[in-house]
């Protein structure tokens, strides 16, 4: 089921939600809309859910415009960030939720449930109640009963925001799988650059209420139309009007046509990754990211003065962005 | 409370032994003078004419019928008023407008009043003679005051505000999300409300109907104003206590006052019940932003 | 509660559609009728009846020595009895929040007795015990002024410990911890860092206190005599006005029970939202 998305505008008072959004999202794939807060991305998952009715604009989902039409009547699957389990029905009685109240036939309803605790690997913990379960099998609970009526969109609403790090990674690969094996529809919101960016085909950056940029993860990272993509979706420098990616500042020891003078101020050595931070003559600051060899070989030291230049960086000016490539001597 | 299961007091304010041995002798000492032993009081006096006259008083058709009527009020304030609560906390919670302070206001000015005025008020909205709609419901062969549907207009109006402010917080707690869920899950309205949020709330509304019940049972002000407290026709328990004491029946005064102490008492232990069962959800249950803070 | 982060977008609430009947708006019309018609316009009533022989009757009515005597009486006796329980529904508070010991459970349950006991009942023990044929025979209780403070300390008790106790609960004894690494003593961590967090609701429990006080009726009957200028409370004045036939006069008095009891519920309130935000 592909969803359409035109113009939709949503205010809450003065606030303006969604300024005129349209996205598309191609059926059957792992869509993420990724933003700061406020900057209407969950707005725009709960008006295409229908939680919210758009002041103007439309939403079409396999080619019918279900713009006024009630939540319960759009057949969509939705996540909660707080799971919004039912806390007072067992987890077999959450999962048949949807099924009981289409009327499906007993035996139905909990083979279904089965096949769906089977597939979030929560067939154990059937009979129990959402109180006593961690946060990430909830989550799972509440995905294996969105995925019992089958719907035809999945919307998921900051589905690993509340649990820690090393869960919302598990759930990130396991929701990738779980795509490819059922293969939803799927749009899910996050204000985490690099979840979007790992499980997702398709990421629409979204800020102040309006797309910035939509595109898959490599042409976001490479290709970024704006400032403000540029600098969400991964880390950057700013130098001026140049904007320097820290992978892409090459320190050397030899003073050159076009590197800056720069004293390092501090060497962090993160696992893999070195992180040297450095501060131009001018007082800017700046942090370049080598890897271990390449730190051991420069053979940093605090205090030292180096100099620096990019490899590659980019400008955004009223001719639109622009990427300036140096190659190496 | 299911306080003590909220958090691990640690006492660091408190001195030494000393001192805290001393507070809880100061409290349970006033709680005992004040409470406790009065309490015990009931009970002997109740028997102090020997079990017979207790059981003398008990039976007599004024009594009986008072034990009964009393149980009729109940039976009519507490579910028009549990109906009206959940309702009422519903709208104040789920909706936004303007005049919230003003139902808000409403909702507690029971709490506030003296019964007496309660009393009056109803006499000068309902007296057969020349109340606001006494005269009319007359005509319609309807009389209010001096009947028991006076007397359940006092029960109502005094035990009003219980549901709404013990399922109100409740409300509030658990938030739209289970309830939205449930309706991208293609349930409706009627079917979101009996399904899911009224399970969720349901250790509130049992708690507001024991509050509530209790406070109805022993009602006496505005009871007794409306009532003409009529012996064997509009003589609730509460009414039949005072009757039995103006008539010198002391000991059959304090056999009345035995039985409604034991329905307090009993009341008290299923607040207890309630509280424990519903300790899933650790929060504190308060009435609103007012009055009476239930632990 | 855990921070909702995703939701410095979600809007003001929006009713759930077709929560009842017929919807939300028919819903709260239920309602406000329902409230109308069982508080407001019996109220109402109250009011209206006072002003309507005018002005000069209703100041004649409350400016009367019997309603004046009754209704100083009314307000004295509760101010002092708010601070008695002040002070003890702390002290009680602290202890079942703080202390442990055997029986504390049916301690705290029983405190709600107040609440659950009809109200003359309450009168029968106190009488029990403390009037002139009581159990302890005492003679100076029964008819003086003093039965009318016990009796309203033993409706107004649990006011305070319970709404003392849940912010007791909640406080964060990081902050004692903090202030005893920095060398107070245990009285002076009482009096800096509890007792401040603690004042708004003790205050708004003795602000329910007062206003139950000042109307309470069934416990004072027995004890006091209700001997005019002497033990006689507002409402006892205003149940003799009602039983004399003097409606004016009764809906007067009642006027200005009313008119304090909604400006404490009113101060209540405006306070608690208050310190709500900060």
């Amino acid at each position: 089921m592909s969803i359409i998305v035109e113009n939709a505008t949503k205010k809450f008072g003065d606030f303006v939600a969604l300024d005129e959004v349209s996205i598309e999202v191609p059926d059957g794939s792992l869509t993420a809309l990724l933003g700061p807060s406020g900057s209407g991305k969950s707005t725009l998952l709960r008006v295409i859910a229908g939680l919210e009715t758009p002041d103007s604009g439309r939403v079409v989902i396999s080619g019918q415009d279900m713009t006024k039409v009630a939540v319960q009547d759009r057949h969509v699957g939705f996540c909660f960030q707080h799971y919004a389990a039912f806390k007072h029905m067992t987890v077999r009685d959450n999962v048949a939720f949807g099924l009981k109240i289409r009327k499906k036939g007993k035996e139905e309803t909990e083979e279904r449930v089965r096949e769906l605790l089977r597939l979030v690997h929560l067939e154990g913990f059937i009979d129990r109640y959402p109180s006593q379960l961690s946060g990430g099998q909830r989550q799972r609970m509440a995905l294996a009963r969105a995925l019992a009526v089958e719907p035809n969109v999945l919307l998921l609403d900051e589905p690993f925001g509340a649990l820690d790090a090393k869960v919302r990674q598990e759930l990130r690969a396991w929701l990738r799988r779980l795509h490819d094996e059922v293969h939803v529809t799927t749009i899910f919101v996050t204000h985490d650059q690099e979840e979007a960016m790992d499980v997702a085909e398709q990421i629409v950056v979204m800020n102040d209420g309006a797309v910035e940029q939509a595109g898959g993860p490599r042409d976001l990272y490479e290709h970024p139309e704006t400032e403000f993509v540029m600098g969400f979706v991964g880390p950057v420098n700013r130098v001026g009007k140049e904007f320097i990616r820290p992978h892409d500042l090459v320190i050397q020891h030899i003073p050159e046509d076009g590197a800056a003078e720069a004293m390092i101020e501090r060497i962090v050595h993160l696992g893999f990754e070195v992180r040297v931070e450095l501060e131009l003559a001018e007082g800017d600051p700046l942090w370049a990211q080598l890897t271990r060899a390449q730190a051991e070989e420069l053979e940093l030291a605090e205090k030292q003065i180096v100099y620096v230049r990019p490899s590659r960086k980019k400008v955004f000016d009223e001719t639109g962005p622009r990427t300036e490539e140096l190659v190496l001597a | 409370m299911t306080a003590d299961a909220a958090r691990p007091q640690k006492n660091i304010v408190r001195g030494g032994r000393g001192s805290r041995i001393g507070l809880r002798s100061v409290a349970l000492g006033y709680l005992a003078v004040l409470l406790i032993i009065p309490v015990l009081v009931i009970i002997a006096k109740a028997f102090e004419d020997g079990i017979g006259n207790v059981f003398d008083t008990l039976t007599t058709p004024e009594a009986q019928h008072a034990f009964w009527l009393t149980l009729v009020m109940v039976a009519v304030a507490i579910p028009l008023n549990t109906i009206f609560g959940v309702a009422c906390a519903l709208v104040l919670v789920r909706q936004s407008f303007r005049g919230k302070a003003l139902i808000n206001g409403l909702i507690d000015l029971p709490f506030a009043i003296s019964p007496v005025v309660i009393g009056l008020s109803l006499i000068l909205v309902y007296g057969s003679l020349d109340g606001w709609f006494g005269p009319e419901l007359l005509e319609m062969g309807i009389r209010v005051i001096f009947t028991p549907i006076g007397m359940a207009l006092a029960t109502m109006f005094v035990s009003l505000p219980f549901v709404v402010r013990e399922v109100e917080p409740v409300l509030r707690e658990i938030g739209e999300d289970q309830e939205q869920a449930a309706s991208t899950l293609g349930a409706n309205g009627w079917q979101t409300f009996w399904r899911i949020t009224l399970p969720a709330i349901r250790w509130g509304v049992t708690y507001g109907v024991v509050l509530g019940t209790a406070r109805a049972l022993g009602e006496f002000g505005a009871v007794s104003i409306v009532s003409g407290r009529i012996s064997g026709e509009t003589e609730t328990l509460p009414l039949f206590v005072q009757k039995q004491f103006e008539t010198f029946n002391v000991s059959g005064a304090y056999a009345a006052a035995l039985v409604l102490a034991l329905i307090a008492l009993a009341t008290l232990l299923a607040m207890n019940l309630v509280r424990k069962r519903d300790s899933k959800t650790t929060s504190p249950v308060t009435l609103g932003k007012t009055q009476e803070v239930e632990a | 509660m855990p921070p909702t982060v995703a939701h410095a977008e979600t809007p003001p609430k929006r009713p759930l559609s077709g929560i009842r009947f017929g919807g939300p708006g028919l819903t709260r019309g239920l309602v406000v009728g329902y409230l109308s018609i069982m508080v407001l316009l019996p109220i109402a009533a109250v009011v209206s009846r006072s002003f309507e022989d005018g002005w000069s009757t209703f100041w004649n009515a409350i400016s009367s020595e019997q309603a004046v005597a009754a209704m100083e009486l009314t307000l004295i006796a509760s101010l002092i009895v708010v601070l008695i329980n002040g002070v003890f529904g702390t002290i009680i508070a602290w202890v079942l929040v703080r202390d442990e010991f055997p029986g504390k459970r049916y301690v705290n349950m029983i405190i709600d007795l107040p609440f659950a006991l009809p109200t003359i009942v309450a009168g029968l023990t106190l009488l029990a015990l403390y009037g002139n044929t009581g159990i302890l025979g005492l003679s100076g209780v029964q008819g003086t002024k003093i039965g009318v403070i016990m009796a309203l300390l033993f409706v107004t008790l649990p006011f305070v410990v319970r709404a003392v106790q849940p912010v007791l609960i909640e406080l964060d004894q990081d902050m004692e911890e903090a202030a005893a690494s920095l060398g107070a003593k245990p009285l002076t961590i009482f009096r800096r860092v509890v007792l401040p967090n603690l004042t708004p609701a003790i205050s708004a429990g003795a602000a329910l206190a007062f206003a139950r006080a000042i109307g309470e009726f069934g416990s004072l009957i027995l004890i006091s005599n209700n001997i005019p200028f002497k033990t006689e409370v507002a409402s006892v004045f205003i149940f003799k006005q009602v039983e004399a036939g003097n409606e004016a006069a009764a809906a007067s008095v009642s006027v200005v029970l009313l008119a304090v009891s909604v400006a404490v519920l009113f101060l209540i309130n405006w306070f608690g939202r208050r310190s709500a935000k900060g």
